[in-house]
């Protein structure tokens, strides 16, 4: 303690200080991220956020190029799923999605991301195939230009492709009720 | 259940000996009692012991597959292959974290018994910081991470493990790059407690080397073997994406590539003695910020095993505990190893040294910036980002010319002071490199300033290092790194520039032209077996000496549900790896066709081997000037 006190009473008290502010600094935003409720909600920000980007992918069985505007206007309410057979999480809320593929206004669309045809389809065979469409996007560049983070990565959008919901992450019991809410109005 | 018991027992075991461990330690140090560094080196070893137990503990409910224990449960499946079965235990959260910690205890126990020669008290210094280590991960492990919980009903099957982590390279991955991350445990402990005993000097330096070389060397390898896995296994057609989780190990390599050279300065010269201890404390720091960020779930991602919050927020708060001892320490301690108040002379080795961890910090920095800055900004403001590759090109490429050419002439320097005197040597080097440069130039498409200068660079850099294996007094395991580094970074350039994809739609008995090389679609085969009946496509692949390469990918139509699945077929050669794929068009008699050329592939994973044995050459080496 008493090294302490000495080092205390000299000049380096400043900039010590701040180092220290710094790291405490680090750790509020780690912690905060940490915390951080991954459901966002996009109605405060600008008109640009608040739509998703149109694009054209091939469909994983088919390899037939898909508009995604084209099979959101079929129904009501589309979820645009992010999801890769190499992702663990993606794995785990594989049954939320199948528990909201029996909403009869509502489609899920999968994205397969950064993905190879054999796992991803081994994948849907092992654990179930809750998408109605799935387009590769093999390497990525149009998960991208949606603005997703990472796998798995979840947009809730209706016929306008406005965007509702959008979970970072893999969904939970609360989303799922959450989307179920607004889908069924 | 019994064995989960018991395994869970053992794991408390081992926490009451660390404690036990730690409070002979204190003792030791303020009373100086000659018997109790026995007691010290009795409890380290059954501290070790109650790892071991656990671990097998665990394997062995592997191995028989208990589903009772709930970690079994959720990674295993009893019709795995036995390798699998044994490598699912580190291929998840729990499980992971008890390797890191048998690596933990078993390094600990290894310094002790290594460092009888060193002084006293900086050896149970070590030892506390240390076991303050070993305590936080056996709290982490026991308390959010329990690899032993039970499930009852015993449920029949387990749920397996996921198939895209079967695979060889990504089961010995973890071990590989967990020995280099513990390593640098050792190095932060060595570097706290050399700084509050004062040892801070070249007898420490020469010591700490030996580990910082196995941490690094390990740190490579498994880097490598990830790199590996991805290219095979994702087929995501590359080996490298700059994705988060790879980021962060790639900067304690950075750091401790750093530490490396700067070490041999301190051992040598007696110089960088307060920067060394920074790089050794911020090394750990960079490889615990890997864990929090890969384990947290804050980063989505490959290593993401499940998204539990308590667990981030514990690593959180434990990493923010060391980082403030550590700070402190250093603050307190600073004056207590003071700084030689030597010249260094511009042209000499220590010049060097410091240049190469300058680029060293910049590189650092960068990646650093990149992997967490979307973090901040979201926190912040909300706003989400990706930072791709595009961003570390930029700011990486143009840096690295300078980098390459100080790396070529740097290990010619000698301590001290080099007498420069221009020898005719590097004029001829200068017209080799050149010559060479234009011919590279020749046979490449794509031609631009910033590829050509370095090109220049990395041929001037390979020549040097080459031309250093003949000279006397030379170091030849920094030659090896050094040419595996420069051979490295030439493949991934030749390979990045180079490569081609042809995609094109034809009939059996087409054929189209790739560059020099003429593929047919020779003839096409169906192959009935149990759960599926595949086609396989024969494609001849011509080049200008007719030499002829077949290659067979397939397609498989699985009969329960009806889906049609493709099979790449891989050619690796010395000079490049032939990749092809085809895919049926509906209602057509025409395929889909994608031929990728992918050159300098295998020269990747050589090149790092290279790097790695010259690591390897180092550790075994005998001869005292070898970095």
């Amino acid at each position: 303690m008493g090294v302490l006190l000495r080092f205390l009473v000299k000049k380096k008290i400043t900039y010590s200080f701040l180092i220290l502010v710094f790291f405490v600094f680090c750790f509020l935003v780690f912690n905060k991220a940490l915390i951080k409720d991954k459901i966002y909600s996009p109605e405060f920000k600008n008109e640009k956020t608040t739509y998703l980007t149109d694009f054209s992918l091939p469909e994983l069985y088919s390899s037939n190029y898909i508009k995604l505007s084209e099979i959101i206007e079929n129904k009501d309410f589309s979820i645009i799923n992010i999801w890769a057979s190499w992702c663990v999480p993606c794995r785990e809320e594989n049954d939320l999605l199948k528990s909201l593929s029996s909403l009869s206004s509502l489609q899920i669309i999968g994205i397969n991301y950064k993905d190879r045809k054999k796992n991803s389809i081994k994948f849907l065979n092992d654990y179930g195939n809750p998408f109605k469409y799935n387009l590769v996007d093999k390497d990525g560049t149009e998960s991208i230009n949606l603005g997703a983070y990472g796998v798995p990565e979840t947009f809730l959008v209706n016929k306008n492709r406005k965007i509702l919901i959008k979970i970072i992450g893999p969904i939970n019991d609360n989303v799922v009720k959450q989307i179920e809410e607004i889908v069924n109005g | 259940m019994i064995l989960s018991n018991a395994g869970f027992l053992s794991l408390s075991l081992g926490l009451i000996s660390s404690f036990a461990v730690f409070l002979c330690t204190v003792l030791n140090i303020k009373k100086n009692l000659l018997n109790l560094e026995k007691k010290i080196y009795k409890f380290l070893t059954l501290q070790f012991f109650f790892v071991v137990i656990g671990f097998f503990i665990l394997l062995y409910t592997f191995i028989i597959s208990d589903f009772s224990n709930e970690t079994v449960y959720n990674n295993s499946h009893s019709t795995k292959p036995l390798f699998y079965k044994v490598t699912g235990l580190w291929g998840n959260h729990e499980g992971s974290l008890l390797l890191w910690l048998l690596v933990l205890t078993s390094f600990i126990l290894f310094f002790f018994f290594s460092s009888k020669d060193e002084p006293k008290n900086f050896r149970l210094y070590t030892v506390i910081f240390h076991q303050i280590i070993v305590i936080g991960f056996f709290i982490f492990v026991l308390k959010t991470s329990n690899p032993f919980d039970i499930i009852f009903p015993v449920p029949p099957e387990g749920l397996g493990l996921n198939p895209i982590l079967q695979d060889p390279a990504l089961a010995i991955h973890p071990p590989i790059l967990y020995v280099g991350y513990v390593g640098t445990s050792i190095i932060f402990a060595s570097a706290l407690s050399a700084m509050v005993t004062g040892y801070v000097n070249n007898l420490w330096a020469k010591n700490l080397k030996k580990w910082v070389l196995i941490s690094w060397t390990f740190l490579t390898g498994g880097i490598l073997l990830g790199s590996i896995w991805a290219y095979y296994e994702l087929g995501w057609g590359g080996f490298w994406f700059w994705d988060p989780v790879e980021n962060i190990s790639l900067i304690p390599w950075l750091s401790l590539t750093a530490l490396l050279h700067c070490i041999s300065t301190l051992e040598k010269r007696d110089l960088f003695k307060n920067w060394s201890i920074i790089l050794s404390i911020v090394t750990f720091m960079f490889s615990v910020t890997g864990t929090f960020l890969v384990r947290s779930g804050i980063l989505n991602s490959v290593h993401t095993f499940a998204n539990d919050p308590s667990r981030g927020i514990y690593i959180l708060i434990f990493l923010f505990v060391l980082i403030f001892i550590s700070f402190v320490i250093f603050l307190v301690f600073e004056n207590k190893n003071l700084e030689n108040k030597k010249e260094i002379f511009f042209l000499s080795k220590e010049t060097s040294v410091l240049i190469n961890n300058w680029f060293m910090i910049y590189f650092l920095s960068v990646v650093l910036i990149g992997t967490v800055y979307p973090i901040f900004l979201d926190v912040i403001t909300s706003e989400k980002i990706s930072v791709g590759p595009p961003f570390y090109n930029k700011l990486l490429i143009p840096f690295l010319v300078p980098f390459f050419l100080f790396m070529s002439v740097g290990p010619s320097m000698s301590w001290i002071k080099t007498n420069l005197k221009f020898k005719a040597n590097y004029i001829y080097y200068f017209l080799l490199t050149s010559f060479a440069t234009i011919i590279t130039i020749y046979f490449l498409t794509q031609k631009d300033f910033l590829l050509i200068i370095l090109i220049f660079s990395l041929v001037f850099l390979s020549i040097k290092t080459l031309t250093n294996f003949f000279k006397n007094n030379t170091n030849h395991a920094q030659n090896l790194s050094h040419l595996g580094f420069a051979m490295l970074m030439l493949s991934i350039l030749f390979n990045s520039v180079s490569s081609t994809e042809i995609i094109k739609n034809i009939k059996v008995g087409e054929s189209f032209i790739s560059k020099n090389e003429k593929i047919t679609f020779e003839e096409i085969k169906t192959n009935e077996k149990k759960n599926y009946s595949s086609i396989i496509g024969t494609f001849e692949v011509k080049n200008k000496n007719n030499k002829i390469i077949k290659l067979y990918p397939e397609i498989r139509v699985y009969n329960q549900p009806v889906i049609a699945t493709s099979e790449a077929a891989i050619k690796t050669t010395l000079f490049k790896d032939r990749f092809i794929t085809i895919n049926l068009i509906k209602d057509e008699q025409l395929f889909n066709v994608r031929y990728q050329n992918k050159p300098f592939m295998i020269w990747i994973w050589i090149s790092t081997l290279i790097i790695i044995f010259g690591g390897t050459f180092a550790i075994f080496s005998k001869k005292k000037n070898y970095l």
